[in-house]
């Protein structure tokens, strides 16, 4: 049964493979190699090194080792500021007023144009890679948890007024608890926007990566290899983005329930 | 023991209470009724310290209420935004009682005795959008009575409940607060109600409020869902708590309401 | 109320303004490397009178708009497509769901392979990244229609299309409004990072790379500066619009931001 209405639901993926197996074969145009020859080079790529190594081969660890670490380190630097400095400006309506439009204009600068910026700034590509992902994925962090933390229920707080709660605790107990599913949407739209930026940034500050590997891939006229390496940035968005939404499910199970039966 | 005199509020020009005074001693259920939008809340508030009113003072225990005092617990109407949704119901009973210093087993077992006498004591670990409305409610009143106030402020506390719920809430609340012997003010709009659980009524006029008439109820100390409501006394008083309610506007038609 | 509001927004904006001046000055940044806040104040201001950079500017201005323009034709019809016939919808969301996370800007080495014109290439990567936001929101808007109001013109004698364009479509305007606005934003980054990537002849991200070449750092910042107010003008008339056009509709919060 699940099967009939797993295929219900997914036939037209298999479809479009097998019409653009059809229609690349026949047209024989090197940047558009056929996705049967695209899957094997990423098995030849990435799948065919030792069992103990789970198959990956050198050069899969050498491509996504550096990505998802600088991936993760910048969201997690960025969230951390974000976070932080977002409950302050949002539990504060004067410092939020001094800081409004400079939020607003830092937000409107478009990242990438910083990136030759931050290299010559930093100098090492690392911490300007960094510094991009972290510059250009902090403003929804930041927006949503001032946003989460101004919008808290009235009588949630003067409960905790009325209950004498210290400062300590309105912070730890409510305010933050409150604008948890807010400070998750946010995450969540910055991780997406961190691998766009991951990137950019590798592609233009690059020595390793995904990123580089798609670009030198194009400039070596290995089209094969640049059709792998967008198919795996789709999985890995899919993958972060589900992973995402799974432990947002767990953590804020009170908040998606709460919701269902008011 | 609580004594309000002479309360003024004004939002902007608007005033919203306009002199009002009401006593209540040691261990009174002191229910306030009037009009929909009289300024009961507002009165409330001000007792609470939520609000500086505009005039007047309050004093609970001889001392002017400035901020919000230690010994006071509140149960809301919208139990629902004065419950914490990410706490279970222990939790939320438990949380305030880091005041009063007592350690984690203590705050715990204060938590669930409190539970216990609302009728709770299985749903301790429960959400609070697991339970029933009433059920939240009485979570809100054992978090009140675990607190162990010495003056117990409700507002409308049973306005979003069902009729049925409602009933067996009213005789919860009579149960606890004479066990407790807590100073209670208890502010409806239900002259049914005010009269059914109050020692005695103070009854508002339409805004700006005023106190239009404090009676004592008389009923004895047990009541009876059926047969206190079917008294002479209850019948008489609820129709001039009727009257009056409704006297304060040519156009107020307060049974509307129910 | 409002005023004092502004007012601590220009007292925030000076005061940043002269704490980078000052720790510009004490001369613990080497400014060639970090100017200092006057010397970027300066650079922007230069910049308004450099006819390179202001045929730079209007260059990129041209991709970013009719990128955008050819996205909302493009996406919208599609949205709505998909919106009102669900079936269809059904079919090819396991597409839009694999194909939507690949990062954008990844797509863009493929397009330079594609297209030799580099306006054609700006505007095929805008369309491209721009087209999700709107798509999505114009779905999800068509598929959150009260059914009552689509109900009650049927019962009218009202056909499908009348009941999509009098009832679906003016109530799901905000929200596609609202994807139009994330899609703005979007296609900036496209349009730069395009330009950074396969270079040309003109664009802000081409005036970047060069004075990044020349090492002036004033220059580059003044220039995202002006990307940056650029932007803040363009969302607020963006949003200025919806309010005037929408009053009626209070969900003000929208889909995605």
């Amino acid at each position: 049964m699940n099967v009939i209405r797993a295929v219900g639901r997914l036939w037209l993926i298999p479809v479009t493979l097998v019409v653009w197996e059809i229609a690349t074969r026949a047209a024989e145009q090197p940047f558009f190699p056929p996705p049967s020859a695209t899957l094997a080079r990423m098995g030849e790529m990435w799948l065919s090194g030792p069992a103990t190594h789970l198959l990956l081969t050198e050069q899969a660890l050498d491509d996504f080792g550096p990505s998802l670490a600088r991936l993760f380190a910048g969201w997690a630097l960025a969230a951390v500021i974000g976070v932080a400095a977002g409950i302050a400006i949002g539990c504060s309506s004067r410092l939020s007023g001094y800081l409004d439009p400079l939020i607003h204009l830092g937000r409107a600068v478009p990242p990438p144009l910083l990136v030759p910026f931050f290299l010559a700034l930093l100098k090492l590509s690392t911490p300007a890679q960094l510094t991009t992902i972290v510059f250009g994925i902090i403003w929804p962090i930041l927006l949503n948890t001032i946003d989460g933390t101004r919008t808290v229920d009235r009588q949630h707080l003067e409960t905790a007024r009325i209950f004498g709660f210290s400062t300590v605790e309105r912070l730890t107990r409510v305010i933050i608890p409150a604008a948890m599913p807010k400070i998750f949407a946010g995450l969540r739209l910055a991780l997406s926007l961190a691998l766009i930026l991951l990137i950019i940034a590798e592609i233009l500050a690059g020595s390793g990566g995904l990123g580089y590997r798609l670009l030198t891939a194009q400039r070596t006229y290995l089209y094969t290899d640049m059709w792998g390496c967008l198919v795996v940035l789709g999985l890995l968005g899919y993958l972060l983005n589900s992973a995402f939404l799974l432990m947002e499910r767990r953590v804020l199970a009170w908040h998606r329930n709460a919701r269902q039966t008011t | 023991m609580l004594e309000i005199t002479d309360l003024v509020h004004s939002y902007g020009s608007h005033r919203v209470l306009d002199g009002v005074s009401i006593r209540a001693a040691e261990g009174e259920l002191v229910c306030v009724v009037g009009p929909s939008g009289c300024g009961k809340s507002t009165l409330l508030r001000s007792v609470a310290g939520l609000i500086r009113p505009t005039g007047g003072r309050v004093l609970i225990d001889g001392k002017p209420v400035d901020r919000i005092p230690d010994n006071l617990a509140v149960v809301f109407q919208d139990y629902s935004r004065s419950l914490y949704p990410w706490m279970t119901a222990a939790n939320n009973v438990a949380l305030p009682l880091r005041r009063r210093g007592l350690d984690r087993q203590r705050r715990r077992e204060a938590a669930m005795a409190a539970l216990d006498q609302v009728g709770l004591a299985d749903a301790a670990e429960k959400y609070p959008w697991e339970m029933s409305g009433g059920m939240q409610q009485r979570v809100s009143i054992a978090r009140a009575l675990a607190y162990r106030p010495s003056l117990l402020l409700m507002d409308e506390p049973f306005g979003s409940v069902d009729a049925q719920t409602r009933e067996d809430l009213e005789d919860l609340v009579l149960r606890v607060c004479a066990h407790h012997g807590m100073t209670t003010l208890l502010i409806t709009h239900d002259i049914d109600e005010s009269v059914y659980v109050g020692d005695r009524v103070v009854v508002l006029t339409r805004s700006p409020a005023r106190v239009a008439a404090d009676l004592p109820v008389g009923l004895g100390e047990s009541r009876d869902q059926i047969a206190t409501r079917q008294l002479d006394a209850f019948v008489r008083l609820r129709a001039e708590v009727g009257r009056l309610v409704r006297g304060g506007s040519s156009t107020s038609n307060v049974l509307e309401k129910h | 109320m409002k005023h004092a509001r502004v007012l601590r927004g220009v007292a925030g904006v000076a005061g940043f303004l002269a704490a980078a001046e000052v720790v510009g000055a004490t001369g613990l940044i080497d400014d060639r490397f970090l100017p200092r806040m006057s010397m970027i104040l300066r650079g922007a201001a230069e910049l308004l009178v450099d006819q390179e950079f202001l045929a730079d500017a209007r260059a990129s201005l041209a991709a970013w708009g009719l990128g955008l323009l050819l996205t909302v034709a493009v996406a919208v019809p599609a949205g709505l497509a998909l919106g009102a016939l669900p079936p269809v919808e059904r079919a090819v969301r396991p597409l839009i769901e694999f194909l939507r996370p690949i990062p954008s800007v990844a797509i863009i080495p493929l397009a330079i392979l594609i297209f030799s014109d580099n306006l054609h290439l700006r505007v095929a990567v805008v369309v491209y990244a721009a087209s999700w936001p709107i798509v999505i929101n114009t779905i999800y808007a068509l598929q959150d229609v009260d059914p009552l109001a689509k109900e009650t013109l049927r019962s009218f004698g009202f056909g499908p299309v009348s009941v999509l364009l009098r009832v679906a479509l003016p109530s799901a305007a905000p929200f596609i409004a609202t994807g139009i606005r994330v899609a703005a934003g979007t296609a900036v980054i496209l349009v730069v990072s395009a330009e950074l990537l396969a270079g040309g002849a003109e664009g802000i991200g081409i005036y970047i790379t060069e004075a990044a070449s020349g090492n002036r750092m004033d220059l580059m910042l003044g220039a995202a500066l002006w990307a940056g107010l650029f932007g803040v003008l363009s969302n607020t008339a963006l949003v200025a619009v919806e309010r005037r056009l929408f009053r009626w509709h209070d969900v003000r919060t929208g889909a995605a931001r």
